[in-house]
């Protein structure tokens, strides 16, 4: 639960939706059927939040009230359930480390002493140039990666260490953004000794490196879930591997097919 | 689901890729290395309980990953693989991509419907049943990603070949995912009833330090009970197995720990996560996930009664089955296991912290 926004800063008298979004917004409505456009409450408080420089103020909350016809507590209410809401501004840099069993055995906790050092802050706290905001978070889904950090809801750090997360402080504080994903250098969840199954048909298809994790620039979608991709270059690059992959991937399949058991043993 | 709704309500197809169980991330490799199969299993399951629209509910962290995935959907409509007449079918089919943002209890399906439908994530009552009235009160099913990306494979092998695979009544294969003290932490989709000890040597790289360093294991994402070293010798990784030993399968989230590890503190940080998602809609869960967290909290350093052992045990069973959803159970399970498993270590804690204080 998120909770209450605090009462100590000032909330902006009024709050209009860019014309860009307002567009946007439209896209989000006619996915829901007629008459339950409620239904896009949720991505319209994402996409005021990307407005507002990562957080919802409570007029944007009227707003979408009105443009949802429905009540405005109602909207408040979905707004103060969800954690991946903001109800008051954050640093620029808000990481959130998860602290949960998988990633504490991986040594979340010598990580977060590393971040604390490093920036100077405890958990829960703001840097003073209001560059870092420090805070816990539950499991982020990535435990097989533990322990992983996640900036401003949507990059995901994974594979840190006490080293590796100091490196990515700095590259943040440097004003550039670092790859995400494993900073450890593997794909994604491949174990960091390489696949342990289907090596017999990757031989027999010719293909002896296994496909190669990518940690580049992903294309940023403007207002996030929108229809259009901008198609960038490294996301070109991206996609060609991918049809790389996918063939790889049929290969294999044809020639799990001729095998006679599932199992790649 | 009833197959045709004589009233005129459509039905629907819902897909939960809210996937936040610690431990689990077996959906997240599936959408953003494949998420065509998510989009083929879900035109193919749409059309067999004729839902002319599908909503996927992904879990807001996942940023990417819905990014993937929505590109995959817009490249099927550009195709003609979705829309209007999909895939020269005949059959009108959409598929919407719904964003959350950041609640377990959203992936209990009654909480999922509610938070689709624009209110807060709270579990529904049942019945009525999703079956009957779902998704704006319409007849609606809702499955996981891994169910329904397997639907392709399992039409065009066959259901022979799918049933094949594992042994009576657990078949078919599953992503594992291995976490915590292992030397190579992965997914990995392997047949089901697999030995738990073949899947961590073979798959995870053994042990850190080797079998014999082996503490516990938690084998289907953290609301199942842990199991012993004992009893992961031999133990199949598949629903009966498991079930016969009083745990479970689960998600069949492996989180391995070795002797290094403070069990205690495990399974409280565990307690903690169950307090924190509580939606507190039930009295039950949102007072006594509280309750329990606060005890494990002074079990950790011992600073409690030998009673209290009891107490959680109690409090556990008046969550457990007295809640509107799982969540409650879910909440008392890992620290039953601890307790059935590890009651010395936490008696030894106690009597240890008293001596400190007498001294």
């Amino acid at each position: 639960m998120s909770g209450h926004p605090r009462k100590d800063f000032e909330q902006p008298k009024s709050f209009k939706f860019t014309p860009a979004n307002m567009k946007l917004i439209e896209t989000h409505i006619a996915k829901y059927p007629k008459g339950k456009q409620a239904s896009a409450v949720m991505p319209l408080l994402d996409i005021a939040q990307n407005q507002n420089d990562d957080w919802i103020p409570e007029a944007a909350m009227e707003e979408i009230g009105h443009i949802l016809d429905m009540p405005r507590i109602k909207v408040f209410e979905v707004a103060t359930f969800y954690t991946m809401y903001n109800l008051q501004p954050k640093g620029k840099h808000y990481l959130q480390v998860c602290t949960t069993t998988p990633c504490w055995l991986a040594g979340s906790a010598d990580m977060v002493k590393a971040c604390e050092k490093h920036l100077g802050i405890k958990m829960g706290e703001t840097t003073p140039d209001g560059s870092f905001t420090l805070s816990e978070v539950e499991c982020l889904g990535a435990c097989v990666n533990a322990p992983v950090i996640q900036r401003n809801g949507d990059d995901l750090y994974e594979d840190l260490t006490p080293e590796n997360v100091v490196r990515v402080l700095d590259t943040l504080k440097s004003g550039k953004k670092p790859a995400h994903g494993s900073q450890a250098g593997r794909t994604t969840s491949m174990g960091v000794k390489g696949a342990t199954c289907l090596h017999e048909q990757a031989e027999k298809c010719g293909i002896k490196k296994w496909y190669q994790g990518h940690h580049g620039q992903r294309p940023r979608l403007d207002n996030r879930g929108s229809q259009k991709i901008r198609v960038t270059r490294s996301w070109r690059r991206r996609v060609s591997d991918r049809d790389e992959m996918v063939v790889y991937a049929q290969r294999v399949k044809r020639w799990a097919s001729e095998l006679p058991c599932y199992q790649c043993r | 689901m009833p197959k045709e709704s004589k009233d005129g309500r459509p039905s629907y197809l819902v897909i939960n890729a809210d996937e936040s169980e610690p431990g689990t991330c077996k959906d997240r490799d599936i959408i953003r290395h494949e998420p065509h199969k998510l989009v083929e299993g879900a035109l193919l399951a749409s059309f067999a309980m004729g839902a002319h629209a599908c909503y996927i509910y992904i879990r807001g962290e996942f940023y990417y990953e819905a990014v993937a995935l929505q590109k995959a959907i817009d490249e099927a409509y550009a195709a003609g693989l979705l829309g209007k007449n999909a895939a020269g079918s005949g059959w009108d089919f959409e598929l919407y991509l719904h964003r959350g943002a950041g609640a377990y209890i959203c992936g209990e399906e009654t909480a999922l419907l509610n938070s689709l439908e624009g209110k807060k994530g709270f579990p529904r009552n049942k019945p009525p049943f999703p079956a009957g009235a779902g998704l704006y009160a319409c007849p609606t099913t809702v499955n996981n990603v891994e169910t329904i990306s397997v639907v392709p494979e399992i039409l065009r092998r066959g259901g022979a070949w799918f049933g094949g695979i594992g042994r009576e009544k657990n078949r078919g294969t599953k992503v594992f995912c291995i976490s915590g003290h292992v030397n190579n932490r992965c997914n990995v989709e392997e047949a089901m009833s697999i030995p738990l000890k073949e899947l961590i040597e073979k798959h995870g790289g053994g042990v850190r330090g080797g079998w014999d360093n082996l503490l516990a294991v938690i084998p289907g994402g953290s609301s199942t009970r842990l199991i012993t070293k004992e009893i992961s010798e031999t133990v199949l990784m598949d629903f009966d197995s498991l079930r016969a030993v009083n745990s479970g399968l689960g998600t069949a989230a492996v989180i391995v720990m070795d002797k290094s590890t403070d069990i205690v503190y495990a399974i409280a940080r565990l307690a903690r996560f169950y307090w924190h998602e509580s939606c507190g809609q039930c009295t039950p869960c949102r007072e006594g996930t509280g309750w329990m967290y606060r005890i494990m909290q002074r079990m950790v350093r011992g600073e409690a009664n030998l009673e209290e052992i009891d107490m959680l045990l109690d409090i556990g069973s008046e969550i457990e089955g007295h809640t509107i959803c799982a969540h409650g159970d879910a909440s008392a399970w890992p620290i039953q296991g601890l307790i059935k498993h590890f009651r010395p270590e936490m008696e030894r804690r106690i009597l240890e912290y008293r001596k400190q204080i007498a001294a």
